[in-house]
């Protein structure tokens, strides 16, 4: 596993994540483990107690992760969001903007080629779970 | 038509510099082609048979000359000099290196052009009506519904790793002249109360599994249009399959869970979308739509038209359409010379068709999915100008509608996924019906040619349609009937074993003859086909 990457102010979540049904069936644990098939409204009631939740990503081509790190944003949820598994260099300002900040990808990352990912975009169309303004904001003020 | 503004260019030049930085890349060898390839899906460049093929969007199929003259100069200086306009109203062109593409975007950018989601499991091009802005039955121009579509659906960060690829088309008429019907998503632009809203239809598509999609929302005003979609399409990338490519499109999952489910988990994933209030100003609309306005069109102008050229009144009755605007008319283009390749034009027939639309069109074109090209707005008196012009450049072919204007993919010529060849079938089929006279007599009748089962040629919804597959190493096509892409829209039926290349048209001979024998006044092949059904069509072919 290659090393985490960062976003936030606070330091990462250092325990481990359990699994969903684990989280479900007791738990007090603070850190959760979502599977990409597994459905993120499940962990609603809970957010205000969680200061991890890590969405993995089987294969980059898994694009539900992105929906559920949406979900949890728009229910509030303000804790660390992590991407794992098969997270590409090219992917990260998309997850970023669905609300992931934090990443643990399975392969390195190319640490020159994601600072330029990143700093790629000046202007965005939608908004999203980040705090870019889309264009028609600037637009029309 | 639509102008970038800082921001979209902005955007756009971006993108150029990422690919250049992706291709670099590539190149050096830091990124392998397996990590390669879903970047260059997302800029349109695909690996074909013998060439890189690199797929540039046109936005609801509008261009202006300048445009189309920047395609003329990509055919020239990167390609052999042609290119070829496809049934998303984009354009492709087949013989691409690599190393060229960076400065192929970069060019492209000059002009307000992209290939930005022409691939990849992403919202591709957003379609829309050719005869837009024109059409005498329109209720509003549906562009910029389509322009607020493209910009909300660019680089959307949640819908980039979909299940599978995914299509818009936006129309605002009765007549359905964009197959709006077989897409992911369809959406006509209707009144109600004075005001204009969509009505959503989900999960058409045609492919290995073609349906018909199903209406889910009769009416959703302006204002509640992009979180209906986003809602639309989170729904589908929560749920969609990912087991199996074949069956990972919308049309599978609405299918799956019945049309009214999934319209009742979208209303449920809506009333959160909605409240969050993300969504642009209506201020934000008018910005668009003021690009749209119509242009400046004379008023009182003759609606006579000249006759006396026998040749140009043949052509005038195939490809010229009304207008809605008195004096004006819709000169369709023919991308379908006898024997030719469908939806192919030179380098050089670009530019007459750039210099045709900034001369006597208001600086405008259109492509169709059918692989034509539209100018859509000239004055009725410069009609036999353009048409004189078109003749000299080998685009006065009048065959609108008729049998040779053939939809075809581009098949195992080019195409790596194909098990057959379309070309050469659609030449054949062309060749034998090329008499103008007997064209005209067999009346409107579509044909579409897909060299496998992928149905980019769009065979489902043909009047007559052919499908080529691969029988145990051997080309062999199969004949469908009764398809519809239009406003009756309907899924064509194989009629039985298939059939070598010439065999095709012989049994294409049999049922048109049989359409001549039976027809009632005023019947179109199709109308004939569903009176009398599939057994005499059968009895015909095979008896």
């Amino acid at each position: 596993m290659a090393d985490l990457l960062h976003y936030r102010e606070d330091g990462p979540h250092e325990e481990p994540a359990v699994t969903l049904d684990a989280f479900l069936d007791q738990s007090n644990a603070t850190a959760v483990r979502l599977e990409s098939d597994e459905d993120a409204r499940a962990l609603l009631p809970y957010l205000d107690r969680l200061t991890l939740i890590e969405i993995s990503f089987p294969t980059f081509k898994d694009g539900r992760g992105y929906s559920a790190a949406r979900i949890l944003r728009e229910a509030g949820y303000i804790g660390e969001l992590r991407a794992q598994g098969d997270v590409l260099v090219d992917q990260i300002p998309l997850m970023r903007r669905c609300g992931f900040d934090s990443f643990h990808p399975q392969a390195e990352v190319d640490r020159k080629a994601l600072a330029a990912a990143l700093e790629r975009q000046e202007y965005v169309y939608q908004r999203a779970a980040d705090a870019r303004q889309p264009v028609w904001k600037l637009r029309h003020g | 038509m639509y102008r970038y503004d800082q921001y979209d260019q902005s955007i756009v030049d971006a993108r150029v510099e990422e690919f250049r930085d992706q291709v670099a890349r590539r190149l050096s060898g830091a990124l392998t082609e397996d990590q390669f390839k879903p970047l260059r899906l997302m800029n349109g460049l695909y690996l074909q048979l013998h060439a890189y093929m690199l797929r540039v969007a046109v936005p609801y199929g509008t261009l202006n000359g300048r445009q189309m003259r920047m395609l003329a100069s990509i055919a020239r200086k990167y390609d052999r000099g042609y290119g070829h306009f496809t049934t998303r109203q984009n354009i492709q062109f087949n013989w691409i290196e690599l190393a060229d593409t960076p400065d192929i975007l970069a060019d492209l950018s000059t002009v307000e052009m992209h290939a930005i989601q022409t691939s990849g499991n992403c919202i591709r091009n957003i379609s829309s009506d050719q005869f837009a802005g024109a059409a005498a039955d329109e209720v509003t121009d549906p562009r910029p519904w389509a322009e607020l579509l493209r910009q909300w659906s660019s680089f959307h960060p949640e819908f980039t790793y979909l299940p599978r690829k995914f299509k818009f088309a936006v129309i605002a008429s009765d007549e359905d002249r964009a197959a709006m019907r077989l897409h992911d998503i369809g959406i006509r632009i209707v009144e109600r109360d004075g005001e204009h809203g969509a009505r959503i239809f989900a999960g058409g598509g045609m492919g290995r599994t073609p349906m018909v999609s199903h209406e889910i929302k009769e009416f959703v005003p302006l204002s509640d249009l992009l979180p209906y979609l986003e809602a639309c399409l989170r729904v589908y990338n929560r749920y969609g399959r990912r087991d199996n490519m074949y069956k990972a499109r919308i049309k599978i999952l609405v299918n799956d869970l019945g049309a009214e489910e999934y319209a009742r988990q979208v209303e449920e994933e809506f009333a959160g979308l909605k409240a969050l209030d993300l969504d642009p100003p209506k201020a934000e609309f008018d910005r668009i739509s003021a690009y749209f306005a119509p242009p400046a069109f004379e008023t009182s102008l003759s609606d006579d038209i000249d006759r006396r050229d026998p040749d140009f009144a043949v052509w005038l009755d195939q490809n010229v359409r009304t207008h809605k605007q008195p004096g004006y008319a819709i000169a369709t283009i023919s991308l379908k010379p006898v024997g030719g390749i469908p939806g192919d034009a030179t380098a050089e027939q670009m530019e007459v068709m750039a210099a045709l639309a900034e001369r006597y069109s208001f600086d405008e074109l259109r492509v169709t999915h059918s692989q034509n090209v539209v100018l859509p707005h000239v004055r009725k008196a410069d009609l036999y100008a353009v048409w004189q012009t078109l003749r000299e450049a080998g685009l006065a072919e009048a065959n609108l509608d008729l049998i040779s204007d053939i939809i075809a993919c581009p098949g195992l010529d080019y195409c790596s996924l194909a098990n057959a060849r379309s070309i050469p079938v659609a030449q054949k089929i062309a060749t034998r019906f090329a008499d103008q006279k007997r064209q005209k007599e067999l009346g409107e009748l579509k044909l579409k040619i897909s060299g496998c089962i992928n149905a980019c040629g769009h065979h489902h919804a043909g009047h007559i349609g052919i499908l080529g597959v691969d029988r145990k190493g051997t080309e062999n096509y199969q004949l469908l009937l009764g398809g519809s892409g239009a406003e009756d829209v309907s899924l064509a039926k194989i009629t039985g074993p298939g059939f070598d290349e010439d065999g095709i048209v012989d049994a294409i001979e049999k049922v048109t003859d049989l359409y001549l024998e039976q027809r009632t006044e005023g019947e179109r092949f199709v109308d004939t086909y569903r009176r009398i059904g599939m057994p005499a069509f059968k009895e015909a072919i095979y008896g």
